[in-house]
């Protein structure tokens, strides 16, 4: 094949030379025609298309999120505010080195391990241009350290914006709710741009939530020329953004705070509201999280602090927490006798209990010869038993919803319970049972099947107090008007006033929780809500299956001014726990600073605030799990822990009692350790079935 | 008339292809002015006193006889291999590759000298070939050393774009020296089945990348795919007039990457348009086109092949780098000739342009002497 050929000369490589320089030129020809045809394509065909990509190079829209409309509280004092300060952010999508960018700011914004693994869950379900909040609340030094390194790191903003800030964190975290960045359902419901801008916050519970509408306000906007490194050139044109609208509250913040805080370490919930407008001027709920610290997301440790409190920090207890009412029905209870025709007169002796049938219902003394402002006072059962098994049932049930109990109000940004206030017709949708007359003497005392909330306690003694029939309000301006007058006269109102009176000014059961200003008296009623069946008394044992302890009241007893309900979830004896709680935030009402006194000296055995304890309890957690914690969900998963904290105390509330109750029942002989119910061995009348037997909650009310 | 005002020396430069260049090279200080904010420094002017310098080197090469050469040919290869072997036992690592020679007053690149060395010792070995052995075999041999040396030291640089520059300017002279068509098309098609196994074994992760991206550049738009993709948006951006001098947003707010360099032709494009790209395009051909004659009119093998050689090495410059700004090659650092900052390959291409000079010369003395 190689061989060579015959002639090769000179002049034969001489033409073939020719001939190729001819080809190698027409080749050079060709590609400039080539080229000159593929520029004219890109350059004038596709012009259109690189123009815009080009100007979407060159000029860059940047919203700036809106200053979120203040909360203010009656006098004007903001709850929420908004606080100018420097924040970073990460835009997942144009992150390049994910562990490495998390590493350095970590580094320069001395991130502890537990943030840095917080950030990287984040990282790991954010997607796309949503944003990231890597820090906010940053001061000036932190910031400039970052902006230097920014071109290293893209992906990375650095920004001035405004947080939200509550100044009195915990105190109003379920009173107000808090505000995150949107998530991706957020995002798909509310297709636009703003969402996604880095700093941008939604409402994600409680009022911020319900007005996001009015509080979100107009994002501003600035185009900018920018270079390829994000660095400005030159401003082009701005819009501020337009705030959004202010939110005034019916809530007196400092009392607000001060409720809070006076909770203490128990878990409780306290409501108080205004006898003559129905103004809510304090409803809090503790522990309660801190609304600061959530809106830049839920931590690991955070969240396992959240979720190991037997308290339940997430559950906000003063309009989802249902307890049964104990002796604080009782009141409410007279006037429905009143009603009636049981004459406050009458004399009901107490020989201890109260027999019906083979059965016998204990109370908790020997209270002998008591009218009804005595049996008020005393909360002697055998009294209302009596009275009870003699009116029927029927009769207290209308009364009771009357007041508020089991009734739901229009109150904006609270999901309410409005738990259950019994009547046969409901017994038999519910369990599909026939209501027996035990039935009846338990509702009576507030047990069994009865609950209710500790904002309609509240609501119940402010009409009671005041005996006009208030709504509660949450939003100033927008104040619920008064329903139609209450069917009580002034006379049936004053039994139950005097009754009151006696419990806390007289020989009753929280006697030891009169107030100490001036001449101020204040009236309540002390109630003890029975958790489940119990072996021994309520007030010893397991903090789960200690006794609720509740206290209504309200004051001046003259002129009625500020109506109360407390509860104190496994506090025992209403006069233990609830009532002193229900004096000191009175107090404050009358003399902050007397009452100021008593919280700090409080506090300091305590360990500080709650913001302060929550604090120290997240470094002892950071401390001890590190970053082994469990991840958090993402904003269902939140809404999920939340409804399951409900129903755990729900199925305490009702049916633990009855179901116990109904095991008790089911064992019909003395072998039975417990010394309650009194009920005769031979409790033959009562069905054995799975109803759900009453016997067993003659409740105690001291 | 001309002759009798200016010396004839200067008369007889050829001006015809000298004032095109000088005033490509122009533009490029125009379009370099602009890509640095309307600043002279750092670009502008240097890159006319680059043109100028070795333009007086081209001048000086020029004047260099035939014979001087074909001398120096041989030496001047063997003493640029030794360098690239050099290179690779000391040579500085920058940008990943290992090209440059630290000499003390600059850095020398010696794959840039390669490219007309290449070219200068395959002309002699042509033109010392009897003309019967083109067409064996057995040529084969010495020109697979000639070339493989160095191409394979460039490549093992690694440098892929010079590499390839060097094979295939020694590859345009081996064609152009008449060896038989038909093993052309054998290797082309060689080269086709090969291409995509070298492509799997032989190149780096980043080489391979910047094919790819090639192939797809909008896959990775703010990654690898980024150069060509701000390429295109600067040229198809620019539409037939240009955003008017100064006013290339690509370039001056650093979306354009390398504007100076590589992608000096789409800074260019995005400023002054179709007919901006069209100028460089005409004027570059006027250059070739002038290349190409000269190869034709030369005396000689020796000089046919030199010039033809030299007019292809800048050819293949311009050429792979305006197909790379248009988006038509993957992206390989290569510049665009006068108009892309550098002084390494302007020297090369003057060292190109000075010697088909030369060759103009030699034929035009052959023909004065009368033929």
């Amino acid at each position: 094949m190689f061989g060579e050929p015959k002639h090769v000369s000179t002049g034969i490589l001489r033409n073939s030379f020719e001939r190729r320089a001819v080809l190698i030129g027409g080749l050079q020809a060709g590609l400039g025609v080539l080229l000159a045809v593929r520029m004219g394509y890109i350059g004038v065909v596709q012009n259109a298309k690189y123009t815009t990509a080009s100007e979407s190079n060159r000029v860059n829209l940047t919203l700036i999120p809106p200053r979120r409309g203040l909360i203010l509280d009656r006098n004007n004092i903001p709850l929420a505010a908004n606080r100018s300060d420097y924040r970073v952010d990460l835009i997942p999508e144009r992150v390049v080195d994910v562990d490495k960018t998390i590493d350095v700011l970590g580094d320069l914004l001395q991130l502890g391990p537990d943030r840095r693994q917080d950030l990287r869950d984040k990282m790991d379900k954010a997607h796309g241009f949503q944003p990231v909040e890597v820090a906010s609340g940053l001061n000036w030094d932190q910031i400039a350290a970052v902006s230097v390194r920014l071109p290293d790191m893209p992906g990375v903003i650095a920004q001035r914006g405004f947080s939200r800030w509550y100044e009195t964190g915990p105190s109003v975290g379920h009173l107000i709710g808090y505000v995150g960045p949107a998530s991706a359902a957020d995002y798909e419901k509310e297709h636009i741009p703003l969402l996604i801008t880095p700093g941008f916050k939604i409402g994600k519970d409680g009022l911020e939530k319900y007005f996001e509408s009015i509080l979100r306000g107009e994002p501003g906007a600035r185009r900018a020329e920018v270079t390829a490194s994000g660095k400005i050139v030159r401003d082009l044109e701005m819009r501020e953004d337009v705030p959004g609208k202010t939110l005034k509250l019916t809530v007196n913040g400092q009392l607000q705070d001060y409720a809070s805080r006076r909770i203490g370490l128990e878990s409780a919930a306290v409501v108080v509201i205004d006898c003559l407008s129905g103004d809510i001027l304090a409803m809090t709920s503790m522990p309660c999280f801190d609304p600061n610290t959530f809106s830049d997301g839920i931590g690991r440790i955070e969240w396992k602090m959240l979720n190991e409190d037997d308290h339940i920090p997430l559950l906000n207890k003063a309009v989802r927490g249902l307890y049964p009412p104990g002796s604080t029905m009782k009141p409410m209870a007279t006037l429905a006798l009143q009603q009636h025709g049981v004459d406050p007169a009458e004399r009901v002796n107490c020989p201890g209990g109260y027999r019906l049938g083979n059965r016998f219902f204990r109370c908790d003394a020997v209270h002998g010869l008591v009218d009804m402002r005595t049996a008020i006072e005393r909360s002697c059962n055998t009294y209302f038993w009596t009275m009870a098994h003699r009116v029927g049932y029927d009769a207290i049930a209308p009364v009771a919803r009357l007041l508020g109990l089991g009734q739901e109000f229009k109150l904006p940004g609270t999901a309410q319970r409005y738990g259950t206030i019994p009547d046969p017709a409901w017994k038999m949708r519910r369990y599909k049972q026939e209501w027996t007359v035990a039935d009846s003497l338990n509702a009576s005392i507030g047990q069994g099947y009865v609950s209710v909330s500790p904002l309609q306690l509240a609501v119940m003694v402010s009409r009671i107090a005041s005996g006009k029939n208030l709504n509660p309000s949450l939003v100033f301006g927008l104040q619920n008007p008064p329903g139609p007058a209450l069917p009580f006269t002034a006379e049936q109102l004053s039994v139950a006033h005097d009754g009151m009176f006696r419990v806390v000014n007289g020989a009753g059961t929280a006697t030891a929780s009169r107030l100490q200003v001036g001449d101020i008296k204040m009236a309540g009623k002390t109630g003890t809500a029975q958790v489940r069946r119990l072996v021994s008394r309520g007030h010893v044992g397991d903090w789960k299956t200690r006794d609720h302890s509740l206290f209504i009241c309200y004051a001046p007893t003259d002129a009625p001014r500020y109506a109360m309900s407390v509860v104190v979830e496994h506090g025992t004896f209403g006069a233990r726990a609830a009532a002193p709680i229900a004096r000191d935030v009175m107090t404050f009402l009358f003399d902050p600073a007397k009452a100021l006194d008593t919280l700090h000296a409080l506090e300091k055995q305590w360990g500080g605030t709650p913001a302060e304890r929550m604090q120290a309890k997240y470094r002892i957690f950071a401390a001890q799990y590190g970053t082994s914690a469990p991840k958090v969900g993402n904003d269902a998963a939140v809404a999920a822990a939340i409804t399951k904290a409900d129903s755990s105390e729900a199925a305490v509330d009702t049916n633990d009692i009855n179901s116990e109750a109904e095991r008790g029942e089911a064992s019909p002989t003395a072998a039975q350790p417990s010394p309650q119910p009194a009920a005769t061995p031979s409790a033959s009348t009562v069905s054995p079935g799975p109803a759900p037997a009453p016997v067993s909650s003659p409740t105690t009310t001291p | 008339m001309a002759r009798n005002l200016v010396p004839t020396a200067i008369a007889k430069e050829p001006w015809e292809v000298i004032v095109p260049l000088f005033v490509l090279n122009t533009f490029g200080s125009v379009v370099l002015y602009s890509a640095a904010g309307g600043h002279l420094r750092p670009w502008a002017l240097l890159h006319e006193i680059h043109f100028v310098v070795f333009l007086l080197m081209a001048f000086a090469i020029s004047r260099l006889s035939k014979d001087f050469f074909k001398l120096m040919a041989f030496p001047a290869y063997g003493a640029i291999v030794a360098l690239l072997v050099l290179v690779e036992l000391v040579g500085a690592v920058k940008g990943g590759s290992q090209r440059w020679l630290d000499v003390g007053f600059m850095q020398l690149q010696p794959s840039e000298l390669m490219k007309p060395a290449i070219v200068l010792v395959l002309a002699r070995f042509f033109d010392m070939m009897p003309p019967a052995m083109t067409r064996t075999w057995r040529i084969l041999v010495p020109l697979g050393g000639i070339v493989g040396l160095p191409a394979l030291l460039v490549m093992m640089q690694p440098d892929l774009g010079t590499g390839l520059a060097i094979t295939v300017g020694a590859a345009v002279v081996i064609f152009m020296a008449g060896l038989p068509m038909w093993w052309f098309l054998g290797a082309g098609g060689a080269v086709l089945v090969a291409a995509p196994l070298a492509f799997f074994t032989l190149l780096h992760g980043y080489q391979r990348d910047r094919v790819l991206i090639f192939i797809n550049p909008e896959s990775d738009p703010l990654g690898k795919g980024y150069h060509i993709t701000q390429s295109k948006i600067a040229i198809g951006s620019g539409g037939f007039w240009g955003k008017g001098f100064g006013n290339g947003s690509q370039s001056h707010l650093d979306y354009l990457p390398e504007a100076q360099t590589d992608f000096a032709f789409a800074t260019m494009a995005e400023e002054w348009g179709l007919v901006g790209g069209i100028f460089v395009l005409a004027i570059f051909l006027w250059v070739f086109r002038w290349g190409m004659r000269v190869a034709q009119n030369a005396p000689d093998r020796f000089s046919s092949l030199l010039a033809a050689g030299m007019t292809f090495t800048i050819f293949f410059y311009m050429a792979i780098n305006t197909m790379m700004v248009l988006g038509l090659a993957p992206v390989v650092g290569i510049p665009l000739p006068f108009i892309s900052h550098g002084g390494s390959s302007m020297m090369t291409n003057m060292i190109c342009i000075g010697t088909i000079m030369a060759v103009d010369r030699w034929s035009k003395r052959g023909s004065a002497l009368g033929s």
